[in-house]
């Protein structure tokens, strides 16, 4: 029983960094319709960027985790004006195509720099955030990547509910020509989506690499997870997301726990293709209203 | 004092070309005097919508381009200049077809239209939209996909009013409306450029009631402006009577074969 419970608590705060990171996906997919294949590569920036200011230039963790955010929040921004606008009005192969080569030139510059090697980070974390509940143990680190997931959806839920450019980024989802032509500046809010996801990738980054320490190619893996979370999810449903990162969290670690880690990546994709079968929307895809 | 003075909007000359082939203004001059409601008439594919889109700056997306004459607003001209800029210089579109956002509620949709500037506040402004649009007051928290044609149709105006439009250009407002809501939503363009002194484009196939609210009125017929005057003379133009207001000139009305190539079908682009 304590093995089950240990396996469900790791698998829900893993599964909600998943969906956590996906939010980035699904909100890029929302705003401009693009696919993203470089997200794990955004997930690894951050994770790599926190590993250099901890270790190599010693910064206090919570300052050295803000650099990081802001960082990544700034390279979303620039990665969005440099390689995706001037695609802007091309066919949508073409900057898919795109960030299919900006995955590899980024695993490139990292495996450049770090080496394909496992890294971990010193442990920092304080032993008080641990939780003793009866005989069942959570490890700190499950409870602040937890905490922080659950901080991160919340600011993502106000944000995008009442204040103003969370609002204009929702109507150019909704209704780009209508957004244009309030003037909605529709460019800005591709360049937002681009800067809010990497910042969101980056915080699943570290925190995933809290857990399972960190290496170039499993954390660019996790970009391709993204593809049966948000699939599960619908690919244009927020809350779809969270439910279906966590599914797949869960699954991975009963996977690992109950039959074989060996089978731990595979799991999810034939999931995914199972779920596909049946339900082609996902399970949490929008309702289409139908009115006008 | 020069004509661009009378003029909030002028439009000298300009053809207008979709993927660089396509032409479908040819040749096109307006102008719209400041706080006056001008009304463009004519049937399907005479080229309104682009017209007013050759204005918002909307062409773009559609790969459409202004290849020739010049487009004036308030004595700058706004032919090159982007959506994102004619709509901070206060030119503001409603669209054809009512597009809301349907995912987003009523009052999220008026929020919208403060993007032109967002940072300011909007209450008063909300205000005034349900001042003009009672009905929407109720409907604050509903999603607007689930609004009625005629509601829906007030939203999107009140989006637009949100804006502070110096010039609004109106596609179609009547489109797929019951007579009695056509009447209410007709009653109100009025009254806003009454009471706002909002300058209006109309545009309309419903001549009949566009020609009792507006004080001008050009035809238009495969890209070109073919008949223009005030509303007072078109309504009695046997040509503008017949084909567009439904009254046969002559009594004995004409074969149906010939009205109908002035009443295709909507297309769906
Ligand atoms: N994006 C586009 N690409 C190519 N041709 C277009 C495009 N949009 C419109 N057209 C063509 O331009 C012509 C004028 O269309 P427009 O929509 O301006 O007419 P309209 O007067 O608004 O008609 P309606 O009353 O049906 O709305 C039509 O022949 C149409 O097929
Ligand atoms: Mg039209």
């Amino acid at each position: 029983m304590d093995f089950f419970i240990h396996l469900f608590i790791n698998g829900l705060s893993v599964g909600l960094l998943y969906g956590v990171s996906a939010l980035g996906f699904v909100m890029i997919f929302k705003s401009s319709s693009v696919l993203n294949f470089a997200h794990g590569q955004l997930l690894a920036i951050g994770a790599f960027a926190f590993l250099v200011l901890v270790s190599w230039l010693k910064l206090p963790v919570a300052l050295a985790f803000l650099v990081t955010l802001c960082g990544s929040f700034a390279l979303g921004f620039a990665v969005e004006r440099v390689f995706l606008r001037p695609l802007i009005g091309e066919s949508l192969i073409f900057v898919i195509m795109l960030t299919v080569g900006l995955a590899s030139m980024l695993k490139g510059i990292l495996l450049l720099f770090f080496g394909g090697n496992l890294q971990t980070y010193p442990d920092f974390l304080p032993g008080w955030l641990a939780v003793q509940a009866g005989s069942v143990y959570i490890p700190p680190v499950y409870v602040a990547s937890s905490l922080l997931g659950i901080v991160f959806l919340v600011l993502f839920g106000l944000f995008f509910k009442y204040s103003p450019q969370g609002i204009f980024m929702r109507s150019v989802a909704d209704n780009q020509t209508a957004a244009l032509s309030l003037g909605v500046h529709v460019k800005k809010v591709f360049a937002l989506s681009w800067a809010i996801a990497a910042m969101v990738a980056s915080m699943s980054g570290v925190m995933l690499g809290i857990i399972n320490g960190i290496n170039v190619h499993e954390i660019s893996s996790i970009g391709l997870k993204v593809f049966p979370v948000v699939i599960l999810g619908g690919l244009d449903s927020i809350g779809g997301a969270i439910i279906g990162g966590m599914i797949i969290g869960l699954l991975e670690t009963f996977t690992s726990g109950y039959i074989s880690p060996s089978l731990r990546d595979v799991i999810p994709y034939i999931v995914l293709v199972a779920i596909l079968l049946v339900k082609p929307y996902g399970l949490f895809g929008l309702v289409e209203i139908e009115r006008v | 004092m020069g004509a661009s003075n009378e003029s909030l909007l002028v439009i000298n000359n300009i053809s207008v070309v979709y993927s660089d082939v396509i032409q479908v203004i040819k040749g096109v001059s307006l102008k719209v005097p400041r706080g006056r409601i001008v009304s463009l008439l004519g049937s399907n594919g005479a080229g309104k919508t682009t017209t007013l889109k050759a204005v918002s700056g909307l062409l773009k997306p559609e790969n459409g381009r202004v290849t020739d004459g010049e487009i004036v607003f308030d004595g700058e001209k706004i032919h090159n200049l982007s959506p994102e800029e004619i709509t901070r210089l206060g030119i503001i579109q409603v669209l054809e077809g009512r597009q809301p956002f349907k995912y987003l509620t009523v009052e999220e949709n008026l929020r919208v239209g403060t993007a032109t500037r967002w940072m300011k506040p909007y209450r008063q402004d909300l205000d005034l939209v349900y001042h003009y649009f009672p009905s929407l007051v109720q409907r604050r928290k509903t999603l607007a996909g689930y609004l009625s044609g005629g509601e829906t149709q007030m939203l999107v105006m009140g989006r637009a009013l949100m804006a502070h439009p110096r010039l609004l250009l109106l596609d179609e407002p009547s489109l797929g409306l019951a007579p009695l809501v056509v009447r209410e939503i007709f009653r109100i363009i009025k009254r806003i450029n009454e009471e706002q002194k909002t300058t209006i484009v109309l545009v309309e196939q419903n001549a009949n009631m566009a020609l009792r609210i507006a004080h001008y009125g050009y035809v238009m017929e495969n890209g070109r402006v073919v008949m223009e005057g005030d509303s007072g003379y078109l309504r009695g133009n046997p040509d503008v009577k017949e084909f567009y207001l439904g009254v046969s000139a002559g009594g004995a009305s004409r074969s149906y074969r010939e009205v109908k190539s002035y009443k295709r079908r909507k297309r769906w682009l």
